[in-house]
C-alpha cells in the first residue's frame, strides 16, 4: 500500500487539531460574554499603544514580555485591573500600583487578548458569591491551607519566595481578582485550573478569605497576623519595656 | 522558743501571733528572715518579674486544665467558629477551640497564659544578662548561676511543650522540626523519635505525653529549681552596686519586712495587671487561623515562639547540601551542625563562671557588682554572645524580614550567615574599645573633674578652663573596682610548664592585657596637689541612709 508523503503530514495535522482543539474545548470556561467586534478593535488600539512594546504588536511576546496568546481575558483583567500592568520596571516580581485604565478600557483589552486564542475567561458572578447555603467555608479553609497557605500564610498575610519574589497579602483583593489569579497563575503563582480546583472549590476558598478579612478579631489587635515573630517582638519591646519602666519607678529613691 | 510568758498579748492579732509562735516558733524565723537586707535597684527586680510571670502561668494554667483534653482522637468540630464547622480534628484542638470560643473567659485565660509564658522567658533571659554583665556570678554564686541556667532551659522546655498542646497546624509544624532534628542524630536518632512519638510521626500519643511534661514534670522542676535559686540568694545575700559604705563584707539596703514584702507584693500585682491588660487587648497564637494539624500543609510565616527562635534560626542559616554518607548512614550536617553549635553555645553559657574563675584565679568572695565597663573583656565576650544569639534569633524570621521590607530572601539569608560569623567579632571589638574608652573617661573625671566649658582669664592673663570636681559618692563609683593583671605561665612542682598553665596564661593575657588601672590614692593626690579644695579619697564619714546589714 502506497502513501503519499503529505498524507502522513496531514494525519499528524489532523491529530493535532483534534487533540488540541478537544483539550481547549474541555479545559476552557465558556466565554462569559460575547465581545463585539468594536470592542475588540478598541482593545487592539489600546493594546498597540500601551502593551505592544513588550508583548509584541500581535501579542506574540517580545524582549521583556511574554506572549499573550491564549492567556485569556481573565489574565488581562487581573494584571491590568490590579495595576500590575502596564509594568513599571522589570524585576523579580511586579508590585500592585494604582490602576491605569477604566473598566471599559480593561474590558476592551481583555476582549482583544481573548480574541487571539481561547483562554480563561473573566469568572461568572455565580462563583464570586461569598454567602449562600451551598458555600462550604470549612472546605474552603481546608483547601486554602493545603494549596495556598504555604506561600500566602494561613490567613493570607503574604509570604516570601526565593530571590526577591513574594506571595502578596490577600487582604483587600476583590473576589474576581482572587478567582482570576487562581485560574491564570500570574507571575510566580501556579495555575489552579478547573480540574485541580473546581469553580465551586475556588468559590469556597474566596468565601473563607472574605470571612477572615471581614470578621472581627476575637482576641484583640492582631499584630498583623504574622504569627509568633510579631508576638515575640511585642513582648520584648512593649511588655518587658513597660515592666522595666515600672521597675525603674519602684527602684527610684524616694527623695 | 517563746519563753517570755509574762506579757500576755491583749489584741486579737497579738493573740493569734502568740498562738502560732508558741506552736511553730515563727518568731525566730520571722526575726531572722524579716531583717534580711536587700539592696534597691531596678535591675535587681528582673528575676522577680520572671517569678511573678510564673505565678501567673500557674494560675491561668490551672484554669486551662479544667477544659483542655489532651487526646489525639479524631472528632468533627461542632463549636462556634464558622470556618471550621464540621472539620475533622483532634479532640485536643477542638477543646482548645472551645476554650477560645465557647468557654466564658477561656480566650482571655489562654492569652494571658501565653503572654505570661513569653514574658517569663524574656524576663529570665534579661535577668541572666544582668547577672552576667555585672559579674554577679562570681564566687560564691557560681552554683546559683548553674541553677538559673537550668531554670532557663526548663522555662524553654515548658514553653515548647505548651506551644505544642493545641495540636494546630503551627505547633504541629514545630513538632515536625523536632522530629526531623531527632532523626538526624546518627544511629540512635530514629529510635529516639519513635520512642517519643510512640511510632512514626505524628502518631496519636505525643500530645498526651507533652501534656504530662507540661503540667507536671516541668512545672515541678521549675518550682524545685526556683526554691533552690531563692534559697541560695538568702544564703549568699544579695549583691549590691559599688558605692560609699558598700563592701564585699556587707549588704546595704532595706529589710525584707516590711519594705520588700510590701514592694514585692505590689510589684506582683503590677506584673499581673500588665499581663492581663496585654492579654485583653492583643491576640496571641490565634489557633483558629492555623487550622487543625495535618502533616501535609505548612503555612508561610511558620515560626516558633521567640525563645525557640534562635534554634529555628540556626537551622535556617545552616548551609544546605551538607549530607555525608558514612558506613551506609547519611549524616545530615545541615541539621547536625546547628544542633551541635546550639548545644556548644549553651555549654559555654553554663560554664562561663568557672572559666572566668580559672583564668583570673581569683578566690575571693565578690558581693560588690562590677560596672560592665570595668570588666572590658567579659563585657565584650557577653556582647559577642548576645550578637551571636541575636543573629540566630533574627535568622528565624528571614522570610518575614524579606516580605515586610521588600528584600530578597536569599540575600537576607546570606547576609545573616555572614553576620553570624563576623557579627560577634565586631561586637566584641567595639564593646571592648567602648569599655576601655569609658574607663579612660572615668579616670579623667576622677583625676581632673568634669569639664564645665567655662574658660576664665586670671588677673595675670592666664586662661584656664574650670573643672568641676565630682563629689565623694560619685568618685567612689569611679575608682572602686578590682584591677587584674595578666598572669604568667609558671612551672609546677616538677619544674614543668604544663599545657594547662600555658592556656591559662594565654587566656589571662587575652583578658587583662588591655586594661585601665583604677585611680590610685597617690595619683589622685598628685592630680589635686595644686587644686583646692581637694576632696579626700578616704571613705566618707557619713553613713548612708540605708540600713547596713551584717554579713
Amino acid at each position: 500500500m502506497r502513501r503519499r508523503p503529505w498524507a502522513i503530514g496531514f494525519v499528524i495535522f489532523l491529530g493535532l487539531v483534534l487533540s488540541g482543539g478537544g483539550y481547549a474545548a474541555a479545559t476552557n470556561v465558556v466565554q462569559a460574554e460575547v465581545s463585539s467586534a468594536d470592542q475588540v478593535a478598541e482593545g487592539r488600539k489600546l493594546f498597540l499603544a500601551n502593551c505592544a512594546s513588550c508583548h509584541g504588536s500581535n501579542g506574540e511576546g517580545a524582549i521583556g514580555g511574554p506572549s499573550l496568546i491564549g492567556v485569556g481575558a481573565a489574565s488581562v483583567d487581573f494584571q491590568v485591573g490590579t495595576g500590575r500592568m502596564p509594568g513599571q520596571a522589570s524585576g523579580p516580581q511586579l508590585y500592585k500600583k494604582p490602576v491605569q485604565f477604566t473598566e471599559e478600557q480593561i474590558s476592551a483589552m481583555a476582549a482583544y487578548v481573548a480574541s487571539l486564542a481561547p483562554g480563561p475567561a473573566i469568572p461568572d458572578a455565580e462563583y464570586l458569591r461569598t454567602t449562600g447555603d451551598d458555600i462550604d467555608m470549612t472546605h474552603g479553609s481546608e483547601l486554602f491551607r493545603i494549596n495556598c497557605a504555604m506561600c500566602h500564610n494561613a490567613v493570607g498575610a503574604g509570604g516570601a519566595l526565593t530571590q526577591g519574589k513574594f506571595a502578596p497579602a490577600l487582604g483587600g483583593v476583590t473576589e474576581k481578582h482572587i478567582y482570576e489569579a487562581m485560574v491564570t497563575g500570574p507571575q510566580n503563582m501556579p495555575v489552579f485550573n478547573d480540574a485541580n480546583l473546581t469553580p465551586e472549590d475556588k468559590r469556597d476558598i474566596i468565601a473563607y478569605l472574605k470571612y477572615v478579612e471581614e470578621a472581627d478579631s476575637v482576641g484583640g489587635y492582631e499584630l498583623a497576623s504574622i504569627g509568633p515573630v510579631a508576638e515575640g517582638l511585642f513582648v520584648w519591646i512593649f511588655g518587658l519595656g513597660f515592666i522595666i519602666a515600672i521597675t525603674v519607678w519602684l527602684g527610684a529613691k524616694a527623695n | 522558743m517563746s519563753t517570755n510568758t509574762e506579757q500576755k498579748p491583749t489584741t486579737f492579732i497579738g493573740g493569734a501571733a502568740n498562738y502560732l509562735d508558741e506552736r511553730l516558733s515563727l518568731g525566730g524565723v520571722l526575726k531572722n528572715f524579716g531583717r534580711k537586707v536587700f539592696p534597691d535597684h531596678w535591675s535587681f527586680m528582673l528575676g522577680e518579674v520572671a517569678m511573678y510571670s510564673f505565678v501567673v502561668l500557674l494560675i491561668s494554667g490551672t484554669f486551662l486544665t479544667f477544659f483542655y483534653q489532651p487526646s489525639m482522637a479524631s472528632v468533627h468540630y461542632e463549636g462556634s467558629y464558622a470556618p471550621l464547622k464540621g472539620a475533622e480534628m483532634s479532640i485536643a484542638y477542638a477543646s482548645s477551640l472551645d476554650i477560645s470560643f465557647d468557654i466564658r473567659g477561656g480566650l482571655l485565660m489562654r492569652q494571658v497564659h501565653h503572654w505570661a509564658a513569653l514574658l517569663f522567658v524574656a524576663a529570665a533571659g534579661l535577668h541572666m544578662l544582668r547577672v552576667f554583665f555585672t559579674g554577679a556570678f562570681r564566687k560564691p554564686r557560681e552554683l546559683n548561676w548553674l541553677v538559673g541556667f537550668f531554670l532557663f532551659l526548663a522555662a524553654m522546655g515548658g514553653g515548647f511543650t505548651g506551644y505544642s498542646l493545641p495540636d494546630d497546624l503551627l505547633s504541629g509544624n514545630g513538632l515536625r522540626i523536632i522530629d526531623g532534628m531527632l532523626k538526624a542524630i546518627p544511629f540512635i536518632g530514629p529510635s529516639i523519635s519513635s520512642g517519643l512519638f510512640g511510632g512514626e510521626f505524628p502518631g496519636d500519643e505525643i500530645v498526651a505525653r507533652l501534656y504530662s511534661l507540661h503540667i507536671m514534670i516541668i512545672p515541678a522542676l521549675i518550682i524545685v529549681l526556683l526554691a533552690v535559686h531563692l534559697m541560695m540568694v538568702i544564703i549568699h545575700k544579695h549583691t549590691h552596686y559599688s558605692g560609699p559604705g558598700k563592701t564585699d563584707e556587707n549588704v546595704v539596703g532595706f529589710p525584707l519586712m516590711p519594705v520588700y514584702v510590701a514592694k514585692a507584693g505590689g510589684f506582683f500585682f503590677l506584673v499581673f495587671g500588665v499581663l492581663m491588660a496585654i492579654a485583653a487587648t492583643f491576640t496571641i497564637n490565634p489557633i483558629w487561623n492555623y487550622g487543625p494539624y495535618d502533616p501535609s500543609p505548612v503555612s508561610a510565616g511558620t515560626q516558633p515562639d521567640w525563645y525557640i527562635g534562635w534554634l529555628d534560626g540556626a537551622l535556617r542559616l545552616a548551609p544546605s547540601r551538607m549530607d555525608v554518607e558514612l558506613l551506609g548512614v547519611v549524616l545530615p550536617f545541615g541539621v547536625l551542625l546547628p544542633l551541635v553549635i546550639s548545644l556548644a553555645f549553651l555549654a559555654v553559657v553554663a560554664a562561663y563562671p568557672f572559666i572566668e574563675k580559672w583564668v583570673t584565679g581569683d578566690d575571693r568572695e565578690h558581693h560588690v557588682l562590677d560596672r560592665p565597663r570595668n570588666a572590658p573583656t567579659r563585657t565584650a565576650i557577653g556582647a559577642a554572645g548576645v550578637m551571636f544569639y541575636a543573629v540566630l534569633w533574627a535568622g528565624a524570621s528571614t522570610d518575614l524580614i524579606a516580605t515586610n521590607f521588600q528584600m530578597n530572601l536569599n540575600q537576607v539569608l546570606t547576609s545573616m550567615q555572614i553576620l553570624l560569623i563576623i557579627g560577634p567579632v565586631i561586637a566584641y571589638w567595639v564593646t571592648k574599645r567602648a569599655c576601655l574608652a569609658l574607663q579612660r573617661k572615668d579616670r579623667e573625671i576622677a583625676l581632673h573633674g568634669r569639664e564645665t566649658g567655662r574658660v576664665v582669664r586670671l588677673p595675670h592673663g592666664e586662661y584656664i578652663e574650670v573643672h568641676e570636681q565630682v563629689d565623694k559618692y560619685e568618685l567612689w563609683k569611679l575608682v572602686d573596682f578590682k584591677d587584674y593583671q595578666p598572669t604568667l605561665a609558671r612551672p609546677n612542682a616538677q619544674g614543668k610548664i604544663t599545657l594547662g598553665s600555658k592556656i591559662r596564661a594565654a587566656l589571662s593575657s587575652f583578658y587583662f592585657e588591655d586594661r585601665i588601672a583604677p585611680v590610685s590614692k597617690a595619683e589622685y593626690e598628685l592630680a589635686h596637689a595644686d587644686h583646692s579644695p581637694a576632696p579626700s579619697v578616704e571613705k566618707p564619714k557619713r553613713k548612708p541612709r540605708e540600713l547596713v546589714g551584717k554579713k
